[in-house]
């Protein structure tokens, strides 16, 4: 049936990257599981604690558990806000941007300009302009007479983590929506507007429908990185006031090499790490389903 | 809406046209009238479906006016002009059901749901959508999805005009012929001008009451499909109607005689002079013409012959020039001779038809 050599020494070119991927992936891996399920008081002496840290981690009474479950919630809804600030504005955008000529080049540019920022300089960045004393941003706002202090206020400190976090990464949102919108063939158009279509109907009917996939795509590079975020709120606010701005990876950092826990927050890296796998599932199931449709549709396309 | 006027419509895609050739679409005098089905027939990228855009008000013309019932609406955007239109590949909202797709054009324009309903219904009756109403449209077939994209064109019934650009290119052959009886059906309950692009002779043809010939950008003849036929205008009309085209044969013609190739064949009327320095030919379409035995026959050579089933078809030659006949049963071919039919002769003026002296300035009916 199958005349083609079979040799099972084949198995051994497969050795380099199971190496590798022992080395730089799964050891550190099992390192960590290792120190989630003991304690140690220094001295390289280590106890073994079974899930103990585990069933405090998610047990909200206790000291861990409620300072888990409050960075896991702010982190959520950290990317919540963000998720419903960007996507709607990056469409917007998208749909202001130029068709052509020169100014969609500069548009593209001027768009792409903050994706270059490092993180930590974006971070450095706001830390300054928003700063009431020296800072353009937060001497204005504050000659307005608003009360905007991110040291010290829970909601100025809300505020410019997000409003930071809005400038860097719209644009990543709105190329992406460009993109999707330049790939709607023009007979769409065409069509809606021989059907007598409002602006707000062809929006609603046919960009948004051929966006979808793009969307998804946006929606789960900007729930991943902004659910993971670390350097902005860490250089700008240090988690504060008190821990207002305490994302889970700001928490994990501060536990593991601040505190040295590492039993405790190795056991909050992995439910993290559990969390993560989690969602990319969701993603990958939904965007699954949405090729499985396209393909269903394949031949019918067509010239589309 | 009863008439469409077209006032010496050109279009050129380029800003600054400096030569005929930068015109997609060179000047067009023309006047359609509603009832009629309308065929714009020629090859790919003569022209039709920037005229149907011109029509439909998707591009504006760059020179001349388009006249609705003798009002000028050049510069009307599409919406204002109540015009229906069909493009080549099926354009359906995907997210909606099939019966929303066919509502559509209805809701923008504020008909009451009810009158929409019943609309809707009707229309898809029509086009055999019924059983898929309450489907979504995505994931249809190419066919039913082209029928939708049909049905939200014919679901209007107060359009002045219903284009259709080449509406059937995505459909199977065999049903082809259905959907374009319904379609015929459609105009005849809608009683609308109606304007069908094709690039297919057979579509036009069977399909409209009047066919328009168009070549790079220029109109060549208008007429119903037997004045096509029997009377082609230009020589590219009679090449590219019919199966096989007219054939056409290098000719001096003086008087009622025409010499090919040395041959002395009769003419059905007497020419006064023509031009001169233009090449002259003779056209006549196969049909017209039979191989036979007897005298009084043109001696050709023959080349080969094609059988189509239904009739026999003789690749020959008269002199050097070659013509398709007719080869009628029981006749040997080896030893025939050619004979045509002088009143079905035209004479043919640096490509275009020059009409014998008498004959009635040939209108384009309409």
């Amino acid at each position: 049936m199958n005349d083609r050599p079979f040799d099972n020494r084949a198995w051994l070119l497969v050795l380099p990257v199971l190496a590798i991927v022992l080395f730089s992936a799964l050891l550190p891996l099992m390192t960590v599981v290792n120190y989630s399920v003991q304690d140690s008081f220094g001295n390289n002496q280590f106890f073994w604690n079974g899930i103990g840290w585990y069933r405090e981690l998610l047990d909200p009474s206790t000291d861990l558990g409620s300072r888990f479950f409050g960075a896991l919630w702010r982190s959520l809804l950290f990317s919540a806000i963000i998720l419903a600030i960007e996507v709607p504005l990056g469409i917007a955008v998208a749909l202001c941007m130029p068709r052509d000529g020169w100014r969609l080049a500069a548009t593209l540019v001027l768009m792409a300009l903050p994706l270059l920022v490092p993180w930590n300089v974006v971070g450095t960045i706001w830390q300054v302009f928003a700063r009431g004393d020296i800072g353009l941003f937060g001497h204005v706002v504050n000659a307005l007479g608003i009360d905007y202090n991110y040291t010290a206020g829970i909601l100025s400190a809300w505020f410019t983590i997000v409003i930071m976090d809005v400038w860097h990464w719209t644009s990543l949102v709105a190329l992406l929506c460009y993109a999707g919108l330049r790939a709607i063939p023009d007979a769409f158009y065409q069509a809606a507007r021989i059907d007598g279509a409002s602006r707000l109907a062809v929006f609603r009917w046919i960009e948004l429908p051929k966006l979808r996939r793009v969307l998804v795509i946006a929606v789960l590079l900007r729930f991943m990185d902004s659910f993971m975020i670390y350097t902005e709120p860490f250089v700008v606010t240090g988690g504060g006031p008190g821990n207002a701005t305490t994302m889970l990876s700001i928490d994990l950092v501060k536990l593991a090499l601040g505190q040295f826990d590492l039993g405790k927050a190795a056991a909050m890296s992995i439910v993290f790490n559990l969390i993560i796998l989690a969602v990319c599932w969701v993603f990958y199931t939904v965007m699954t389903a949405l090729d499985a449709e396209k393909q269903a549709e394949g031949p019918a396309k067509g010239a589309e | 809406m009863a008439r469409i006027t077209l006032d010496g419509i050109a279009h050129a895609y380029r800003p600054n046209p400096r030569s005929d050739a930068d015109y997609a679409l060179k000047p067009l005098h023309l006047t359609w009238e509603r009832g009629l089905a309308y065929a714009l027939l020629g090859p790919s990228g003569c022209g039709k479906t920037t005229l149907l855009n011109i029509l439909s008000g998707l591009l504006r013309p760059s020179h001349g006016r388009l006249l609705f019932d003798g009002v000028d609406v050049t510069d009307w955007p599409t919406e204002r002009r109540n015009i229906a239109q069909v493009f080549q590949f099926p354009v359906i909202y995907d997210t909606m059901t099939v019966r929303e797709n066919l509502a559509f054009p209805l809701r923008n324009r504020g008909v009451a749901p009810a009158a929409a309903a019943r609309r809707v219904t009707e229309i898809a009756e029509l086009l055999g959508l019924s059983p898929m109403l309450d489907r979504r449209a995505r994931g249809l077939t190419p066919d039913a999805k082209q029928k939708i994209s049909l049905g939200r064109g014919l679901v209007r019934s107060d359009v002045a005009a219903l284009l259709l650009d080449e509406p059937l290119t995505v459909i199977d052959p065999n049903l082809k012929w259905e959907l374009r009886s319904r379609l015929k059906a459609a105009h005849r309950a809608l009683d609308r001008l109606m304007v069908y692009v094709t690039h297919d002779q057979t579509e036009a043809l069977t399909f409209a009451d009047r066919v328009v010939v168009m070549q790079d950008g220029r109109m060549l003849q208008i007429g119903t499909p037997a004045e096509l036929f029997e009377r082609p205008e230009h020589v590219f009309v009679g090449h590219f109607i019919g199966s096989p085209g007219m054939n056409f044969l290098p000719a001096a013609v003086t008087g009622d005689r025409a010499v090919v190739a040395g041959f002395e064949i009769p003419l059905g009327a007497a020419y006064g002079p023509l031009p001169a320095g233009v090449p002259v030919q003779l056209g006549i379409r196969p049909d017209f013409t039979a191989l036979g035995a007897g005298p009084g026959g043109l001696p050709v050579t023959l080349e080969r012959v094609d059988d189509l089933g239904r009739l026999r078809l003789a690749r020959v030659r008269l002199g050097p020039h070659p013509l398709v006949a007719r080869l009628p049963d029981g006749v040997d071919p080896a030893t025939a001779a050619l004979y045509l039919d002088s009143r079905r002769l035209h004479v043919y003026a640096d490509g275009k038809r020059v009409p014998p002296p008498g004959e009635l300035r040939q209108e384009a009916a309409a």
